[in-house]
């Protein structure tokens, strides 16, 4: 059916309009900072002008950087930022996927306590962990390297992952379960069989968080890897903010660039967003 | 072994690993904040000496600098927190219900809801600081200037200059409240969307023919089935707020009169600007307190509601 | 779903997760490190020897004219030593806290690198030395008979304990005031040496809507603690003011108490929006004639040439009022970690740094001025020149939020009495504050 043009529906309309100009306002204005020349940029009385004209020079400095001036670019960094968010997020989403499926349906001694002792390791400030977390990772052979950044996600992604998933299963019927066990499945089977088939919207609801969490992340990959070949793009882009003179135009294109992977993520992904969601997630 | 153990013993096991990494990752480290915690270790060698709970006390209620500062620090953080989830959830339920009235182009607004989302805190930081700088008469920038041109000279302010407080509330805070509700509304929005959705339209119907108003039948029965929803983001709100740092730190950072301070500032610049580490690891132990205490409770809560299902 | 399909979907994601991950770690460095060197004393009166492998250089000098500087001063180390790889770590830039976070991080863990950016005085000495965890380089300075060739005054913050610790790259002033050259010749002014002159031109300046001084504390109370300590020299003279941070000088004294008086009277020719300005957002007010002058070091030069304008044209440059004959220095310089894996290197490293070549490399780009008295006046500006002449001739004044004069507690100390008296303007709270923070750092009784 479709609707009419009363008064309300246009009223409607009018506030999502009205909310999505406020929402815009912070996008227009890293779009026309990225395209104006420096001495625009510095002149903040001029925040809402636009760009004289299309600067594209900000993006070629940012992405390539200018090696004679010392300046790296972003270029080499995002694939680092795609080797690190990529297995992280693959990982960190089945552990939470295994432990959701347990936790959800498999009643052993102590299940109860070991969820909210879990979920607590989402809430400590991660900056106060830093140092024994620099050691500890170099105790154990993975310090400076990709691989324990990619563990340091995978280990604090571990509660959030786990409630989503937990709680998309416990919407799972247990007669389904049931039927697999009178058919002879055991625990792994059950998950395999059945479980897993089922997962498609917690894994896209899981996915769509940690990889924007652990794209976007800033702390850790700066105190955890050293060396700038290794560094993801966040970092990359901090180190282009990073003279006492800042150029924010090449710094503002460095963010846009360094924003498309999630962007696209959002645009395109958004609706299984709200449909994985929608699945069952959503309940606290 | 019978069956059923042998199946509890793997599901132990599954869960194993998580539980080795978040008890050495987790729970130890909180244990090594604590003990630094209750040390003097001040300076880059590490100094364990015992000294109870004197950073505590000297946070506070002590007489100097830093108790004063942390005292404008947790007023900061309760105000902050309370209003960044109210407007979240508000903001997020209102456009949640417009989003589910079929909408054309529903695709492309709840795009731009949730995008903000992608964006990491250290750019929009920046952004937010420029469009919220308040310039002076002769130059007004950011948003004193747009409201200028529109003719609403009435409207400006300092924004986050402004060092004025009612009582503990400093009312810098408010643009930097908008900036962090900003990014994280359309996650309020996109949960409460899949709540609404979630509602069997022969509920609505039902409502109707009953005769009730619309305004009614989101007040009685549509609300009421949000509350988990709500109580879940207000968990995830509240820990990301009671946490806070990138954002404040790009955007104001302590602010003239530590106007827009707040712990997780205060933690990052003592322990590394000023090695203070004990202090540093004090301050740290007060934010989890503070976070457990809002976030066990629920835990309880929910659990409770568990076993009863 | 088939059992087939899982198990391909399953064996798909662990092998993407792996392959990249993989991917992602890179090969093994091609040179070889070269061996550590056991920390025995270091050899003197003999000649450093030829060093090899890589040697990893740490700093927050990712953009802008420190990391051009930076690696003018690469190509004289490739230069003299082609056959040693140099990794230029740096982190995240601005004023460096989150290099620290790092570099904290790291020497805890027991993995220095072979050199680090650090400011010259007491936040080396009392954040690294004390802790143990640098090597003295005196004898470098001894090796290349550098101590002719820097200033007293240079070596004494480099000094504790009867060992020099750092070798210094540049130097930066802190008590300079830059002007508007329009904006003060419309209004009949002159470049005020005093005080009274300053406040007596804000008068002017205000009754014609200008703003007198630009102020941009947004970075961090550093700003505020910068423009404090021009008007404590002003108040106590070099002297005095090195007693400050000796505890000779009492923080209860009534200088002290004239210098925040006269803080908060500046304050009221400050721009209002400080706070929402950096640093160099407030220089661009100066740049546009909202503003007349504003006091930053002379980095702040280098912003103005960023934007198109000539020192002496239309900008021009004082000491800070009342600060004429001192100089208050920084200096960023490079120090020898215990256990740098590359001792040899960088050994060489710092010899460069503290070379005639290396300097004059460096410091056009960057900036500053050579910390060695013989640098090539040819090379710099007509600013840097007049202030390579301050240098010889004025006397030193360690740089209170640069790191020279006071710990970095001290410091973050300092900064936080600083944060709220920009606020409250509460003189006797200020002093008290500022007094305990000397008793804090141990310096004062």
């Amino acid at each position: 059916m479709t609707q009419r043009l009363n008064p309300m529906r246009i009223g409607i309309y009018l506030l999502l309009i009205l909310f999505s100009g406020l929402f815009l306002v912070p996008v227009y204005v890293l779009l026309s900072s990225s395209l104006k020349t420096f001495t625009e940029v510095q002149d903040l009385s001029r925040l809402w002008s636009p760009p004289s004209g299309l600067y594209l020079e900000s993006f070629r400095s940012a992405w390539f950087g200018i090696p004679e001036k010392g300046l790296r670019g972003l270029g080499p960094n995002l694939l680092n930022s795609i080797y690190l968010t990529v297995p992280a997020t693959i990982i960190s989403s089945m552990l939470g996927s295994l432990n959701g499926y347990v936790l959800s349906k498999w009643k052993f001694r102590g299940a109860n306590v070991i969820f909210p002792l879990m979920l607590f390791g989402m809430f400590i400030p991660y900056q106060s962990i830093l140092i024994p977390l620099t050691q500890t990772l170099r105790a154990m052979g993975l310090g400076g390297t990709l691989w324990g950044l990619i563990l340091v996600h995978v280990v604090y992604g571990i509660p959030i992952t786990t409630l989503i998933f937990r709680n998309y299963y416990a919407e799972v019927p247990t007669d389904l379960i049931e039927a697999a066990r009178i058919d002879g499945a055991g625990i792994l089977s059950i998950y395999w069989r059945v479980m897993f088939p089922l997962s498609l919207p917690g894994f896209v609801v899981v996915i769509i968080w940690q990889f924007t969490n652990i794209w976007n992340e800033f702390l850790f990959a700066v105190t955890l890897l050293q060396k700038p070949e290794l560094q993801p793009i966040t970092v990359a882009l901090r180190n282009l903010a990073g003279s006492q003179i800042k150029e924010w135009n090449m710094v503002m294109a460095g963010a846009l660039i360094a924003a498309v992977p999630t962007l696209l993520i959002y645009v395109f992904m958004g609706r299984f967003f709200i449909r994985g969601l929608l699945a069952g997630s959503v309940k606290g | 072994m019978t069956h059923a153990r042998r199946e509890r013993w793997i599901a132990f096991l599954m869960v194993l690993p998580s539980i080795i990494l978040i008890a050495i990752f987790v729970y130890g480290f909180i244990g090594w904040t604590a003990r630094v915690a209750l040390s003097k270790w001040d300076g880059i060698r590490p100094d364990y000496t015992w000294v109870g709970l004197e950073n505590f006390r000297h946070l506070l209620v002590g007489q100097g600098t830093t108790a004063r500062r942390f005292h404008i620090d947790l007023w900061n953080t309760f105000f902050f927190t309370l209003l960044f989830m109210v407007a979240c959830v508000v903001a997020g339920l209102l456009l949640a219900i417009l989003l589910d009235q079929k909408i054309k182009g529903e695709g492309i607004f709840r795009t731009i809801y949730l995008f903000p989302m992608a964006i990491s805190f250290v750019v929009t930081g920046v952004v937010w600081q420029w469009v919220f700088a308040p310039g002076t008469e002769t130059r007004l920038r950011g948003v004193n200037a747009l409201l200028h041109n529109m003719g609403l000279d009435a409207l400006r302010w300092g924004w986050y200059t402004d060092t004025s407080s009612i009582g503990p509330f400093h009312v810098a805070l408010i643009p930097v409240i908008i900036a962090a509700a900003w990014q994280l509304t359309g996650y309020t929005t996109a949960m409460y969307l899949a709540g609404l959705r979630s509602i069997p339209d022969e509920l609505r119907d039902a409502a109707r023919v009953d005769g009730a108003s619309e305004i009614a039948m989101y007040r009685r029965i549509i609300l009421p089935m949000l509350q988990p929803i709500t109580l879940s983001a207000l968990i995830i709100l509240g820990h990301i707020s009671l946490k806070i740092f990138d954002l404040v730190f790009t955007m104001t950072g302590r602010g003239t009169g530590f106007v827009t301070d707040v712990p997780g500032i205060f933690m990052f610049e003592t322990t590394f600007q000023g090695n203070h580490y004990s202090q540093g690891a004090a301050i740290s132990i007060i934010m989890l307190l503070t976070i457990a205490v809002v976030v066990v409770p629920y835990l309880i809560y929910s659990f409770r509601r568990e076993v009863e299902l | 779903m088939s059992r087939d399909v899982r198990w391909l979907i399953i064996a798909s994601l662990v092998v993407v997760a792996l392959g990249v991950g993989a991917c992602g770690a890179p090969a093994p460095p091609p040179t070889e490190e070269a061996p550590v060197v056991p920390t025995a004393p270091p050899p003197t009166e003999e000649a450093p020897a030829v060093p090899t492998g890589s040697i990893e250089i740490f700093s927050w000098w990712t953009a802008g004219g420190e990391a051009e500087g930076l690696a003018a001063m690469y190509d004289v180390f490739a230069a003299r030593y082609p056959e040693v790889e140099i990794i230029n770590a740096t982190v995240a830039g601005g004023a460096g806290s989150e290099a620290k976070a790092v570099l904290a991080t790291r020497m805890q863990a027991g993995d220095p690198p072979d050199s680090f950016q650090v400011h010259a005085g007491h936040e080396l000495i009392d954040t690294w030395v004390v802790a143990d965890k640098m090597e003295p380089v005196t004898f470098i300075f001894e090796e290349n008979n550098w101590l002719d060739v820097y200033p007293p005054g240079v070596i004494e913050v480099l000094s504790s304990g009867g060992d020099i610790w750092s070798v210094p790259v540049n130097i930066h002033r802190s008590n300079v005031l830059w002007y508007n050259k329009q904006v003060f010749e419309d209004n009949g002014l002159t470049a005020p040496t005093s005080l009274d002159e300053f406040f007596a031109a804000g008068d002017t300046l205000m009754a014609a809507g200008i703003t007198p001084l630009a102020l941009g504390d947004s970075g961090g109370a550093w700003v505020d603690l910068h423009v404090f300590e021009s008007l404590l020299l002003a108040h106590l003279g070099p002297e005095a003011d090195r007693g400050l941070w000796d505890g000779t000088t009492d923080w209860n004294g009534p200088e002290v108490t004239a210098a925040l008086e006269d803080f908060a009277r500046v304050m009221e020719y400050v721009n209002a929006d400080h706070s929402a300005l950096s640093w160099d957002q407030a220089a661009q007010l100066v740049v546009d004639g909202d503003a007349a002058m504003t006091i930053m070091g002379d980095w702040a030069e280098g912003y103005f040439k960023s934007v198109g304008l000539t020192p002496d044209v239309e900008f021009g440059y004082v000491p800070s009022p009342g600060t004429a004959g001192s100089f208050i220095m920084l200096s960023d310089s490079f120090g020898l970690p215990k256990g740098a894996p590359n001792r040899d290197g960088a050994i060489a490293w710092l010899t460069v740094c503290g070379s005639k070549e290396g300097q004059d490399a460096f410091n056009p780009i960057k900036g500053s001025i050579p910390a060695r008295t013989d640098g090539d006046r040819s090379l710099y500006d007509v600013y840097l020149q007049s202030a390579m002449d301050d240098f010889a001739s004025n006397e030193i004044v360690p740089s209170l939020p640069h790191g020279a004069a006071a710990s970095e507690g001290w410091v973050t100390a300092a900064g936080d009495a600083m944060t709220l008296f920009v606020a409250d303007l509460d003189v006797a709270a200020a002093q008290t504050a500022m007094a305990q923070a000397c008793v804090d750092a141990g310096v004062c009784q």
